[in-house]
Order: structure tokens, then sequence, then C-alpha cells
């Protein structure tokens, strides 16, 4: 049971940084790491690596050089080697090109499981995984909380509004990590030099045969209006006056 | 080099100096114009596993020693589950090479280990520096083939090692130190008590500095390899005012019986290796009180944006301002000397006096930003509520141990001499 896991990872705006706008445009000369949800994928298939259910662990990024670091922290997570799908620093690919890239990926390495985070926290599409899954007419475990893989049958525990759903599905199979679903590793140093001497693959989106020209343009971004301080009412008649006339909501 | 033949001109006149110290730089410029202007990188040039490093590190020394820090500073007390965590992450073997179980990596890699790790916690941050700068590089640059196999494994998975030099009538003075070694056949007899020892009470391996022949003096100072389980006894574990969570102990020897083969290095040769070892650690504090002023600064400048005073953020008036900005001025220079005395001793250049001025001038800067931190976070800092107090009482440290501050500045001044000094 020879399993190889592709795990796409995203280098965005760290998590911790004040994200601020500048001339219509987000600020992005900050701090940048790993998408943590990504964390959470590359943690979850090295785990089923080293419970010997899977045997390979590929990651692959879409990105400029730049996101060479993050593929470097992905090896030094324990994914065994990585593809880097290079583009231009101005470009920006979208989620419906990325997955078509990694469409192309998959014809490519042939995985049996595509384990992606279940967002990006800088466009919070939620959506590469499942329209992958959608191109390529595999099954998909979305929100995953908790994976368990028994002779090529995945039963999975999704997070969902309600509460849990578990799902059972044949391979190959499309999952998305969700936050629950484990606490991603530290790169410990002797896994960083390890991960020097890990191949990086180049490839370019022509090289697979994919136009990344984006569909969707971005037509605005603005912060969001500061928060004023509360005010205290007196009766309910007030409050209901307060939120007719002055909040608009009612 | 050009400098020698205008020395007798430059104790002239002023006037007559400046032409020929200008003739000296140009002649300096053409030999070691090696490398076109903009090609050489600034002092924060890091190697790509050195960012990733600092990046594991201090992502480690938030989410795994910051919750503990409080707790292990009230209770004097180094948390197992951060030492166990210091081993798993491969951070107590950092230049030890791979085949003995370590990480192989740089020196600068683990004095910025060392300044991450002090950012949050400076008792975490010194019990990784002896391991690795002390500890560790006594073994790979003195010990034997056998020595090396048999115990710089154990250090860097699961060993704590401590440097045992100083006693209660030595401590600048350190080659008046008294611990005896007598052979007796194959072993020899140690006997004498070592005063405040870094790491002690968790250590199971100690690097002891015993002489073998009083009647030599110093060229009698030898090393000895010891394990705790020859018989090394906690005589006393100190309460202190800083750096409560790193053990610091009395140790006694009571004619513990030490096999010759563990002696490390050559016989009355200690006292060499304690000076150029503690050389080399020099850099390392630097770098925990780097970390520690740099921590103290990132603790209390956001608060002084948040907290509002007649109507504005206090760190927004002017005379805040300047205590800041100064403040920052002097980490930015700890800093540089700092990684530049790295970076020299990587090379292979003479490092003596840049590594002393970067311990001198970082634990100074220290002081400095601790004691400013707990004034601009004003009465609450005061309190135990918050960290900025703990980094006040850390800092003191800095300029007394591995050398007090007056032998460091005796250390850049006898080197000036020699640069200066016909």
């Amino acid at each position: 049971m020879a399993h190889r896991i592709l795990v796409p990872v995203k280098r965005v705006i760290d998590y911790a940084v004040k994200i601020r706008v500048a001339g219509g445009k987000i600020d992005t000369n900050v701090k940048h790491s790993m998408n943590p949800f990504d964390e959470i994928a590359i943690e979850e298939a090295v785990r089923l690596k080293e419970a010997k259910k899977a045997a390979e662990v590929v990651t692959v990024t879409v990105g400029s050089t730049k996101s060479q670091e993050t593929l470097r922290t992905a090896l030094a997570m324990g994914a065994d080697r990585a593809l880097h799908v290079e583009i231009p620093e101005s470009a920006e690919v979208q989620p419906l090109e990325v997955a078509k890239i990694l469409k192309a990926i998959v014809a490519k390495e042939s995985p049996s499981i595509v384990l992606l985070g279940k967002q990006a926290i800088d466009d919070d599409a939620g959506q590469t995984g499942q329209m992958l899954a959608g191109l390529l007419d595999w099954p998909q475990a979305t929100f995953a909380s908790k994976v368990e893989l028994n002779d090529s049958v995945l039963t999975v525990t999704r997070e969902v509004d309600g509460g849990l759903e578990t799902v059972k599905t044949t391979l190959p199979a499309i999952l998305t990590a969700d936050l629950r679903l484990n606490q991603p590793r530290y790169a410990t140093l002797p896994n960083i030099m390890k991960a020097k001497k890990k191949p990086i693959e180049k490839l370019s989106p022509a090289d697979l045969g994919v136009d990344v020209t984006p569909r969707i343009k971005v037509l605005e971004v603005s912060e969001p209006p500061k928060r004023s301080a509360g005010k205290t009412v007196g009766s309910v008649d007030e409050l209901i006056d307060k939120l007719k006339n002055e909040a608009g909501v009612i | 080099m050009s400098v020698p033949r205008f020395a007798s001109l430059v104790s002239r006149s002023r006037g007559a100096a400046a032409p020929a110290l200008r003739n000296a730089a140009r002649s300096f410029s053409t030999t070691n114009a090696i490398r076109s202007a903009g090609s050489i990188p600034s002092l924060h040039t890091f190697t790509e596993e050195e960012v990733m490093l600092r990046e594991a590190v201090a992502k480690f020394a938030t989410e795994v020693v910051g919750p503990k820090v409080r707790e292990m500073d009230e209770n004097e007390m180094m948390d197992r589950f951060v030492i166990d965590g210091l081993f798993q992450q491969g951070l107590m073997g950092i230049e030890t090479p791979a085949e003995l179980n370590g990480s192989g990596t740089s020196f600068t890699a683990a004095i910025l280990t060392v300044e991450e790790l002090a950012k949050v916690d400076p008792s975490v941050s010194v019990m990784c520096d002896v391991q690795n700068t002390l500890v560790n590089t006594v073994f790979t640059k003195y010990a034997n083939a056998a020595q090396k196999e048999k115990y710089l494994p154990k250090l860097a998975t699961d060993t704590i090692g401590c440097f045992c030099l100083s006693e209660a009538g030595s401590g600048s003075d350190a080659f008046a130190l008294q611990t005896k070694a007598e052979k007796q056949g194959d072993y020899y007899i140690l006997s004498g008590t070592k005063m405040w020892i870094t790491n002690s009470y968790e250590a199971g391996i100690f690097l002891v500095f015993a002489n073998v022949d009083p009647s030599k003096g110093y060229k009698g100072i030898t090393c000895f390899i010891v394990e705790k389980d020859m018989g090394v006894e906690i005589a006393k574990k100190e309460k202190k005012l800083g750096i409560r969570a790193s053990s610091t102990c009395a140790l006694s020897f009571d004619d513990i019986k030490v096999p010759a083969s563990n002696v490390l290095g050559q016989i009355g040769q200690g006292y060499k290796y304690a000076i150029e070892i503690l050389n080399e650690g020099r850099i390392g504090i630097a770098a925990q009180m780097l970390g520690l002023a740099q921590g103290a600064f990132d603790l209390a400048v956001p608060y002084t944006f948040d907290r509002k005073q007649f109507g504005q953020a206090i760190g927004d008036f002017q005379g805040m301002q300047h205590q800041y900005a100064q403040i920052a001025v002097e980490i930015e220079a700890a800093r540089l000397l700092t990684y530049n005395a790295a970076r020299m001793k990587e090379q292979g250049k003479s490092f003596v006096k840049e590594a002393a001025m970067a311990k001198l001038y970082a634990s100074q800067v220290a002081e400095r930003a601790a004691s400013k931190a707990v004034e601009w976070m004003g009465g609450v800092a005061f309190t135990r509520d918050l960290l900025a107090e703990k980094f006040y009482r850390d800092c003191k440290i800095g300029a007394i141990y591995e050398g007090t501050s007056n032998i460091q500045l005796q250390t850049i001044a006898k080197i000036l001499k020699t640069q200066y000094a016909k």
C-alpha cells in the first residue's frame, strides 16, 4: 500500500501581523509564513507516513521565488520532496487556477490523497480543495477534524455547522484539514538541516498547460469600519428608537 | 601592510598624521578590494537554515516556554517539559555533528537560538547557552575521539552538562582555584568545592577544573569529565535575584574517583582551555543579554501605544519617543557587535576583543532596556503580574558571569595596548 499524499501549501501573510491597507492595497511588506491550515495538513500527512499508512509525502506550492521558504518549512516538518510551480511576484493566482494546476500535478504524481488546508487565511476562499475534487471527479471530505486510513478506505470526521459528521470514502480522494485535526510539530533543528538535502523541482504553469490569468477582479480593498464606543439606553423604547433611527438595523 | 611605515608619522603633529593615515587607508583598500561595492551583505544576513531555525525557536519559545516562564521563576525550578523540549528540538547539540546525534549547524545558529530563547526567558536561554557554547565546545575542541563519541551524543540528546570553574575563593582570579586532583593508579581523586555553577542541579556531566600539581601554580590546572554518579554532591542550591529558574549550585567533591581516561585534553592545560572557551562563551552571553533587551522592549513599547493619559497614547509624548528611540539604537548596536563577533569566530579570525566588547555592551544595554521597560509600563510593571520586573531582575547577572564587566574592560584594554603602544 504505497500511498503517496500530495499536500499543497500556500505562503500567506503571518496570522499575527496586523493587516494595513495603504492606497487601496494591502501592505505586503510584512512577515509571511505557511498558511496555518496547510501546516495542519502537512502534519497529518507526515503522521500518516510515520504510522506507515503512506509511503511518501510530496508538497507543492504555486508562488513566487519567495514561496521556496514555505516549501523548506514543509520539508523540515517531514515532507519528502517538493514541487515549486513558479509565477512572477506581481502575479496572483486564484482558487480555480490553482485547482487546475493541482489537477496537472495529480496527473504527474498520481497521489492517493490530496490533503489541503480548508482555506487560506488571506482570501478565506475555502474553494481550492472542492474545485479540485470537481475537476478530478474524486470524492471529497472537507473540514476534517479526524482522519483514519485503513486498507485504502478513509474514515473522516467532519466539522459541520450542526456538529460532527462522519463520512467514508475510497481512494483516491480529496481531504481538507480543519483547525482541530492536529497540533503541527515544530521543525526541529536536525530536520531543518535534513530539509536542505531534499529536492525541490521547479515547474511553470506553462509546463503544465494551465492558463493562470485571474478571472475574478478585485474592485476595492478597504479596512473594516473602526469600532465605536457603545451606548447605554434607559428603556426598551429608547433601544428600539436607536436601533431603528441611528443604527438603521430594524 | 603599510601602517607600520606611517606609525612614526602618526606620532608627530596631527597635521602630518592626517595625510599619512589617508595614504594608509588607500593602500589597505587596494589589498582588500576583492569585492565591488554593494556585494558585501549587512550583518542581518543569514543562511536559509539560520532563518528557519530562528523562526522555529521563536515559535517554540513563545508557545512552549512562554506559558511556563512565571511559574518556573516563582518555583525557582526549570520545568522538565521545557528541558525535554529543548532536547527534542535539537537545540542542545546545535554545532555537534550529525554522526554524534547533533544538529550540525553553525555557531551563529547557536547564537540566534540563545537570543530567541532569551526574548522569552533568559533562564532557559542560559541553560541552552552553557550547554552549547561552553560544554559542547570544550568536548569538540579538546576531547579525544573516544570521549567525543561517548559524551557528545548524550549532551545532544538527553544529558545536561555544566562548566565547573569558579570557587568561593576564585572567580575572576580563576587560576587561584583550590580543587585538587591526586593521581592514584588509574584514577584521580578529586576533592574540593565549586560555586555558582549554572545548570548543576539538572546536570549529569560536569566539566571540573582541578589542579593536579599545586606546586606548578595554574599550570597544574586540568579539565576532568566527571559524571554525576561518580559522587558529585549538590552542597547548596542558590536562591537568586534573577534567572531563578536556572539552577546555580555549590558543588562538593568529597574524594571522588575519576578515571584517568576522563582527563580532557592535556594535563596542566586546563587553564588554557578555560580561557579560550570563555572567549567564545562571551558571545553566547551577549546573545542572551541581547534577547533579554529585545524581549523587554517588545513587551513595553506596544503598551505605550495602548495606554492613554491626558487624552493621548503615552508612547506619543515626545519625552517617551526620545527614550524608546534611544534604547532601540543601543539594542541595534549590541546586536551588530554580537553578530559580528559570531561571524568573525566562524571565519576563524581572532575575535577576543570583539567578543569582550559584545558581552560588555550587551549586558549594559540589557540593564538599561529592562529598567526603562519597567518605567514605561509604570505601576503595573512593578507587579509580578507582568514579566517586565523579571527582565529587570534577570539582566543584572549579565555584568557578572562569564567574566565581569571589569574583566571585559581589562581584556579590551590589554588588546588595545598591543595595538597602540610601541
